[in-house]
């Protein structure tokens, strides 16, 4: 594994150089031809500048960002226990040195993505459809592609050349633009003070074909390794579950969901499967960001042990041609499959959606008819009216009980000349309740003492169970 | 330049490359060993977390299923036995102890619906069930990356600077399957 992400860094590296010669190649000719003999430096400085513009905007954009963009939310390890610990498992099975944050996007749809350019900022999220349609096995395969995708750095490297392509093709444009506004200026000068003609055509010749085919050829080493790399991510998946067809037939159920996740172009290649349509899913183009998950799934399902030999073994029988490096495959020890685990879905749909509502702060009202109203925190009314049956149902609160012995020194902290609040718990489920400012507060089941402190006006309010 | 004056040269040359190689390999060898002892520490997180929820879950379960006394003493007498083992093959037999056990007090555990129904007690099956499984899949990178370093250090060429500057071969966390298959046998020795 180490030597896999040896090998992995040094032909990042040299895509890397690759598509930094293209776009110098690119700068001096355009230079060259459409501004003007000599220009070709000056070239060279204007394609440096686009592609520090573009690292500078690549370096300012905050994960957190994207992440809220998307609507995902942070959990900590008491929302979802079971999702924490298997993203701890893969960990450790992967020895990444840090623990990615974890968030949750509400979704029906399942999916899961990790991003991150540094250790501190990284992060997987999953939506509440994966955790609610997979079971234990195929969960802990897909959060194995996601950790994989982090341990291999293709979250930064993949970003990196995302933004050498966009300078390559701003570049392009820009010639493109110049060259119909501007002409070829160079073989009216250069026919003025003749003999130098032949030259002029020569490199305005070689600057249009690397205009058009330069940001072509760079976008087909982009797709290229990506797919390469949703590839190689497979085969650490199957290397840390020991369990590939844990990660086969999620992906299968993935790509078969009928709901869909709504997302921009831009953010749909670090998604496990291309969300944006069935056609994308299985497009065999050389602009696919992904290979199509058939493939991917025939590969893991004919693996004959669970490590990279094996993969890369099945890979060749699936696409021909190997994928691992010679090398790393030398030093590869046979691995051997482990047997499914018993654990059924993860949670079951409501639960999930609970989950991320909780978070969401919703404060849950359920009424006599069995309908359960969720109630945002924005809504100010003290009662709400249930849409199935009609009942008016209060909205669970803290209660003003006037003050209680001993309170006053226990309030420290808290607002003393308000009156004392109180709360009547139902049972031992996740309950949700207002406080008299207005905060929506929620009590775990495991909770089991006897005083909250609401978050935001401070006070505290005294909890009991009902007898 | 004479033919002597580029002799020396050429053998100075070589005498750096061989100097750059050898420090390559220590590099490379004690990149290897700082990975393979850091995850050690981090099986031996997961077992310390382990060892310290079962305080724990044996209260939790005498409320409930108090005359099961054989079953919990044998659950508190491995965890005793693994908090004390000291070498990795020690703690591997005394960890496979407290896995057959746990897995025993679970079973019994089956038979009573209060406890099963127990908020803290699932809550602690939970965590002890994926702390076995992180202690899995830790052990499983540690042997990973034991294998790769042992066979590094007695590969040729590289053996010659792991024996100058002391790499030792490194012990696996073996696990005896057979071990959890048989019913744990409760020993009193010290």
């Amino acid at each position: 594994m180490w030597e896999q992400i040896r090998a992995n860094r040094r032909r990042s590296v040299l895509l890397i150089v690759l598509m930094g010669s293209l776009l110098a190649l690119m700068g001096y000719t355009i230079g060259e031809s459409i501004v003007g003999p000599g220009a070709g430096p000056l070239g060279l400085v204007v394609a440096g500048l686009i592609f520090l513009v573009q690292l500078l905007v690549y370096y300012a954009a905050a994960e957190s960002v994207l992440l809220a963009g998307m609507g995902a939310r942070e959990l900590s390890r008491e929302d979802m226990p079971r999702l924490f610990n298997i993203v701890e498992e893969m960990k450790l099975a992967s020895g990444l040195g840090f623990m990615p944050k974890v968030y949750v996007i509400d979704s029906p749809a399942p999916n899961a993505f990790a991003i991150g350019r540094k250790p501190e900022s990284s992060a997987v999220a999953v939506t509440s459809g994966l955790l609610s349609q997979l079971n234990r096995d195929e969960l802990q395969g897909v959060i194995a592609h996601e950790i994989a995708h982090l341990k291999n750095r293709d979250t930064s490297f993949m970003t990196l050349a995302g933004v050498m392509l966009g300078s390559i093709i701003i570049l392009s444009e820009l010639a493109w633009r110049m060259f119909r506004y501007g002409g070829a200026r160079t073989s009216s000068r250069s026919r003025s003070r003749g003999g130098g003609g032949q030259g002029q055509a020569v490199i305005i010749v070689v600057a249009l074909l690397v205009a058009i085919i330069g940001p072509i050829v760079a976008q087909i080493l982009y797709f290229a390794t990506s797919r390469k790399r949703e590839f190689l991510a497979d085969a650490c998946a199957a290397q840390y579950t020991r369990y590939p067809e844990g990660l086969a037939s999620a992906l299968e159920r993935i790509a078969s969901a009928p709901a869909r996740l709504v997302v921009s172009k831009a953010t749909a290649p670090m998604f496990i499967v291309n969300p944006l349509s069935a056609a994308d899913r299985e497009s065999t183009g050389l602009f696919s960001t992904h290979p199509p998950t058939s493939q991917r799934v025939a590969i893991l399902r004919s693996m004959a042990g669970a490590g990279l030999l094996d993969y890369d073994a099945a890979y060749r029988a699936v696409r021909g041609g190997g994928l691992i490096g010679g090398m790393t495959l030398k030093s590869a020890e046979a691995v051997p499959l482990r047997a499914a685990s018993a654990e059924g879905p993860l949670e079951l749909r409501p639960e999930a959606r609970e989950a991320v509502q909780r978070l969401a702060g919703y404060v849950s009202v359920p009424c006599a008819c069995g309908l359960e109203a969720r109630v945002p925190e924005s809504f100010s009314e003290a009662s709400v009216r249930c849409p199935r049956c009609g009942t008016v149902n209060a909205i669970p609160s803290a209660s003003v009980t006037g003050s209680l012995p001993g309170d006053a020194a226990v309030v420290a902290g808290g607002a003393l000349d308000q009156p004392a609040l109180q709360f009547t718990r139902r049972g031992g489920a996740w309950e949700t309740f207002r406080c008299a400012c207005g905060a929506t507060i929620q009590l775990s089941p495991s909770f089991s003492g006897t005083r909250v402190r609401c978050g935001r006006c401070g006070r505290n309010i005294s909890v009991s169970r009902a007898a | 330049m004479t033919g002597g004056t580029i002799g020396l040269i050429v053998i100075i040359v070589l005498l750096v490359l061989l100097v750059l190689w050898v420090i390559g390999v220590y590099n490379s060898l004690v990149t290897l060993r700082n990975e393979l002892d850091n995850s050690w520490a981090q099986i031996d997180v997961q077992l310390k977390r382990r060892h310290d929820l079962i305080p724990n879950l044996v209260e939790t379960v005498k409320g409930y299923a108090a005359h099961e006394r054989e079953t919990l003493e044998k659950v508190i007498q491995a965890r005793n036995m693994a908090v004390a083992a000291k070498t990795p093959g020690e703690a591997a037999e005394a960890e496979n102890f407290l896995t057959g056990a746990l897995k025993s007090l679970f079973a019994v555990s089956e038979a009573y619906p209060d406890l099963k129904a127990n908020q803290n007690f699932l809550a602690l099956q939970e965590e002890l069930t994926s702390t076995e499984n992180k202690i899995a899949f830790a052990r499983q990178f540690f042997n990973d990356r034991t294998m790769t370093y042992n066979t590094r250090i007695q590969q040729f060429p590289a053996n010659i600077v792991a024996n100058m500057f002391g790499f030792l071969k490194r012990e696996f966390f073996e696990v005896r399957e057979e071990a959890v298959r048989e019913a744990p046998k409760v020993s009193f020795s010290k």
